[in-house]
C-alpha cells in the first residue's frame, strides 16, 4: 500500500551483526544521550520561590465579591450549589436586618456559604449560573493543609476583603460585571 | 612493636573509616542529583543550600524508623546479614594505598594501612564474603522475594566472580606482583595499565558492576521484579546498613579499578614533585580518578535497563570468561615472548 505520509518503516529482522552484538557502541551511544541530557537547563519551576505565570482565565481559588460600596453581592439563591456537578457548595441564607443595609446589597444573603476545596472540580459552573456577579474563580491557588476540615471554605475565607479588593476583570467579561 | 607505628595505623584506619562513610552518604546525594539531572530533573534540593544536607537528613530518618523483624525471621541471622554485608564493604580499604608516604613528625607514614604481599586475593576474598551478607540477610527474611534475591545474588556473585578474576591475572602477568602498591608502582607517570589492556578493562568493569549489584546488574535488589530483593524485610538502620554497604562498595571497587588500570595516585608530572606535596597530590589525583569511576557507575546505571536474569548468565559465561580467558592468553603469551622464552 502507498504510504500517505512517508513516515512507513519497514521492520525487518536480520540477525544482529558482529558488531552490534557487542552492544558497546549502542551503549555508547546511550550514554551520549543521558549525558546531553545532563547538561541541557533544567524545565522544573520551584513552586513556592517561582510561580508559573497563569492564563488570565485560570480557575482557582474562588471569590465572594462585594461591590462598589462594599457590600456583599450573594444573596443565597442557592444556583450555584444546584449548578454544581461536584455538590461542593452549600449555603444558609438569611433575612437582612434593620441597618445591615451597609452590609448586604439585597434584603436576603447567604449567612454561611461553604466551599468544600476537596470536592470541588474548578470547572466554574458556579460562575456561570450567579446571576447577582456574586462568585468567582480567581488566579490564587487553594494552599494545601493537613486536615481534611480546613479544606472547607467558609464565608471568612472567601468573602474578599474591603480593604484588600481582589481583582476578577481577567475573567471572560460578560460586559456588565464591575470593574473592582 | 612500634607505638608510633600503632598510632599512626590507628588514625589511619579511622580516617579511612570516616572518610568511606563520607563519600557512601555523599554518592547517595550525588546519584539522586545525577538521576535527576539526566532525567531533567533539579534532584534534592530543599535541605540546607543546594540540597547538601539531604544525605544527614535521610540517615536520620533511617535512625528514627522503626526496627522490625518479621515474626517468622531468623533472628540472629537477619541481623547478622546487614552486619556482614558493611564489615566486608569497609575492610577492602585496608589494602588501597591511597598516595606516596607521607613525611610527619619525623616519621615517614604510608598511605596504606596494610601492604598485603597478597592483595589481589585479599581482594577477591573479601569480595566473596561480602554475597554472603546479602545470601544470609534474603534467607534469614522468610519471604520468598528475599530468597530469590538473595538466590540471583551468590548465583551473579559465581558467575561475575570468575571472569573478574581472570582479567585481574593479565593485570598480575603485567606487573608481575599480587601486591596492590606495587602494581601502583609499575604504573609510574602516565604507564597506566589501561593502554595495555583495555579488553581486560573492560571485563574487569563489566564485573565490577555486577559484584556491587549495580544496575544494569542489580537483579538480587530490583525493585519493580522482587520490591526490594533481598532487603524487602529490613528497615531501619539495618536497611540502611544494607544501602550503606552498597555505596561503600561502590567507592571501593571504583578504587580498585583506578588502582589496577588507572595508575591509583600516579599522575602525569609527578616527577616535579617530591614529599608532602607529591603525598597531597598523589592523594588528590587518586580520588579524582576514584570519583570519575563511581561517576561511571552512577551514569550507566541511569542510562541502561537492567539485564534479564539468563542475559545476565548468557553474558558472563558465555561472553566475558571466553574473552577474559583469551586476553589472559595472549598476554602471557606476549609477556613469554618478550622475556625471550622461545629462543
Amino acid at each position: 500500500m502507498k504510504s500517505l505520509t512517508n513516515r512507513k518503516k519497514v521492520v525487518s529482522d536480520k540477525p544482529m551483526t558482529f558488531t552490534e552484538k557487542l552492544y558497546l557502541w549502542a551503549i555508547a551511544k546511550g550514554m551520549m544521550v543521558t549525558f546531553k541530557h545532563m547538561l541541557r537547563k533544567r524545565k522544573t519551576i520551584k513552586y513556592p520561590e517561582e510561580v508559573r505565570v497563569f492564563a488570565p482565565v485560570y480557575r482557582g481559588m474562588h471569590v465572594l465579591k462585594r461591590d462598589e460600596e462594599g457590600r456583599e453581592n450573594c444573596t443565597a439563591c442557592g444556583l450555584c450549589a444546584v449548578a454544581c456537578p461536584a455538590e461542593a457548595i452549600t449555603m444558609v441564607a438569611g433575612e437582612r436586618q434593620k441597618g445591615e443595609e451597609k452590609l448586604y446589597r439585597e434584603e436576603k444573603y447567604a449567612e454561611t456559604y461553604e466551599i468544600n476545596m476537596l470536592r470541588c472540580i474548578f470547572c466554574g459552573l458556579c460562575e456561570e449560573a450567579c446571576p447577582k456577579e456574586a462568585v468567582f474563580l480567581t488566579d490564587r491557588i487553594v494552599p494545601t493543609e493537613f486536615e481534611r476540615n480546613d479544606f472547607i471554605y467558609g464565608k471568612d475565607k472567601l468573602v474578599e476583603p474591603l480593604d484588600h479588593r481582589i481583582d476578577i476583570t481577567k475573567r471572560q467579561h460578560t460586559g456588565k460585571r464591575s470593574k473592582i | 612493636m612500634d607505638t608510633g607505628l600503632l598510632i599512626e595505623k590507628s588514625v589511619l584506619v579511622v580516617i579511612l573509616f570516616l572518610v568511606s562513610l563520607g563519600i557512601a552518604a555523599y554518592s547517595t546525594y550525588f546519584e539522586r542529583k545525577l538521576a535527576a539531572w539526566i532525567q531533567d530533573r533539579v534532584g534534592p534540593d530543599r535541605a540546607g543550600p543546594f540540597g547538601i544536607l539531604q544525605p544527614i537528613a535521610d540517615g536520620t530518618k533511617m535512625f528514627l524508623k522503626e526496627d522490625f523483624i518479621p515474626k517468622n525471621a531468623d533472628k540472629w541471622l537477619f541481623i547478622i546479614g546487614p552486619g556482614i554485608s558493611m564489615f566486608t564493604a569497609l575492610i577492602t580499604s585496608a589494602i588501597i594505598p591511597w598516595g606516596t608516604d607521607l613525611e610527619l613528625f619525623g616519621r615517614t607514614i604510608s598511605l596504606q594501612v596494610t601492604d598485603f604481599n597478597i592483595g589481589i586475593l585479599y581482594l577477591f576474598a573479601v569480595l566473596s564474603i561480602s554475597v554472603y551478607g546479602i545470601m544470609i540477610g534474603g534467607w534469614a527474611s522468610n519471604n520468598k522475594y528475599s530468597l530469590y534475591g538473595a538466590i540471583r545474588a551468590s548465583s551473579q556473585m559465581i558467575s561475575y566472580e570468575l571472569a573478574m578474576g581472570i582479567s585481574a591475572i593479565t593485570i598480575i602477568l603485567m606487573s608481575g606482583s599480587l601486591s596492590l602498591s606495587e602494581i601502583v608502582e609499575k604504573q609510574h607517570g602516565m604507564n597506566w595499565n589501561i593502554f595495555y589492556q583495555p579488553v581486560a578493562f573492560l571485563v574487569f568493569f563489566v564485573c565490577s558492576l555486577a559484584e556491587t549489584n549495580r544496575a544494569p546488574f542489580d537483579l538480587p535488589e530490583c525493585e519493580n521484579e522482587l520490591i526490594g530483593g533481598y532487603h524487602t524485610e529490613y528497615s531501619s538502620m539495618k536497611l540502611g546498613l544494607f544501602l550503606f554497604a552498597e555505596y561503600i562498595a561502590m567507592f571501593i571497587s571504583s578504587a580498585i579499578m583506578a588502582i589496577m588500570f588507572f595508575g591509583g595516585y600516579n599522575f602525569p608530572g609527578m616527577d616535579a614533585f617530591s614529599g608532602n606535596t607529591l603525598a597531597i597530590l598523589s592523594v588528590l589525583a587518586f580520588f579524582t580518578k576514584t570519583f570519575i569511576m563511581i561517576f561511571v557507575f552512577m551514569w550507566i546505571r541511569w542510562t541502561i535497563p537492567r539485564f534479564r536474569f539468563d542475559q545476565l548468565m548468557h553474558l558472563g559465561w558465555k561472553v566475558l570468561i571466553p574473552i577474559a580467558i583469551v586476553n589472559m592468553l595472549i598476554t602471557g603469551l606476549v609477556i613469554a615472548l618478550n622475556q625471550g622464552w622461545f629462543n
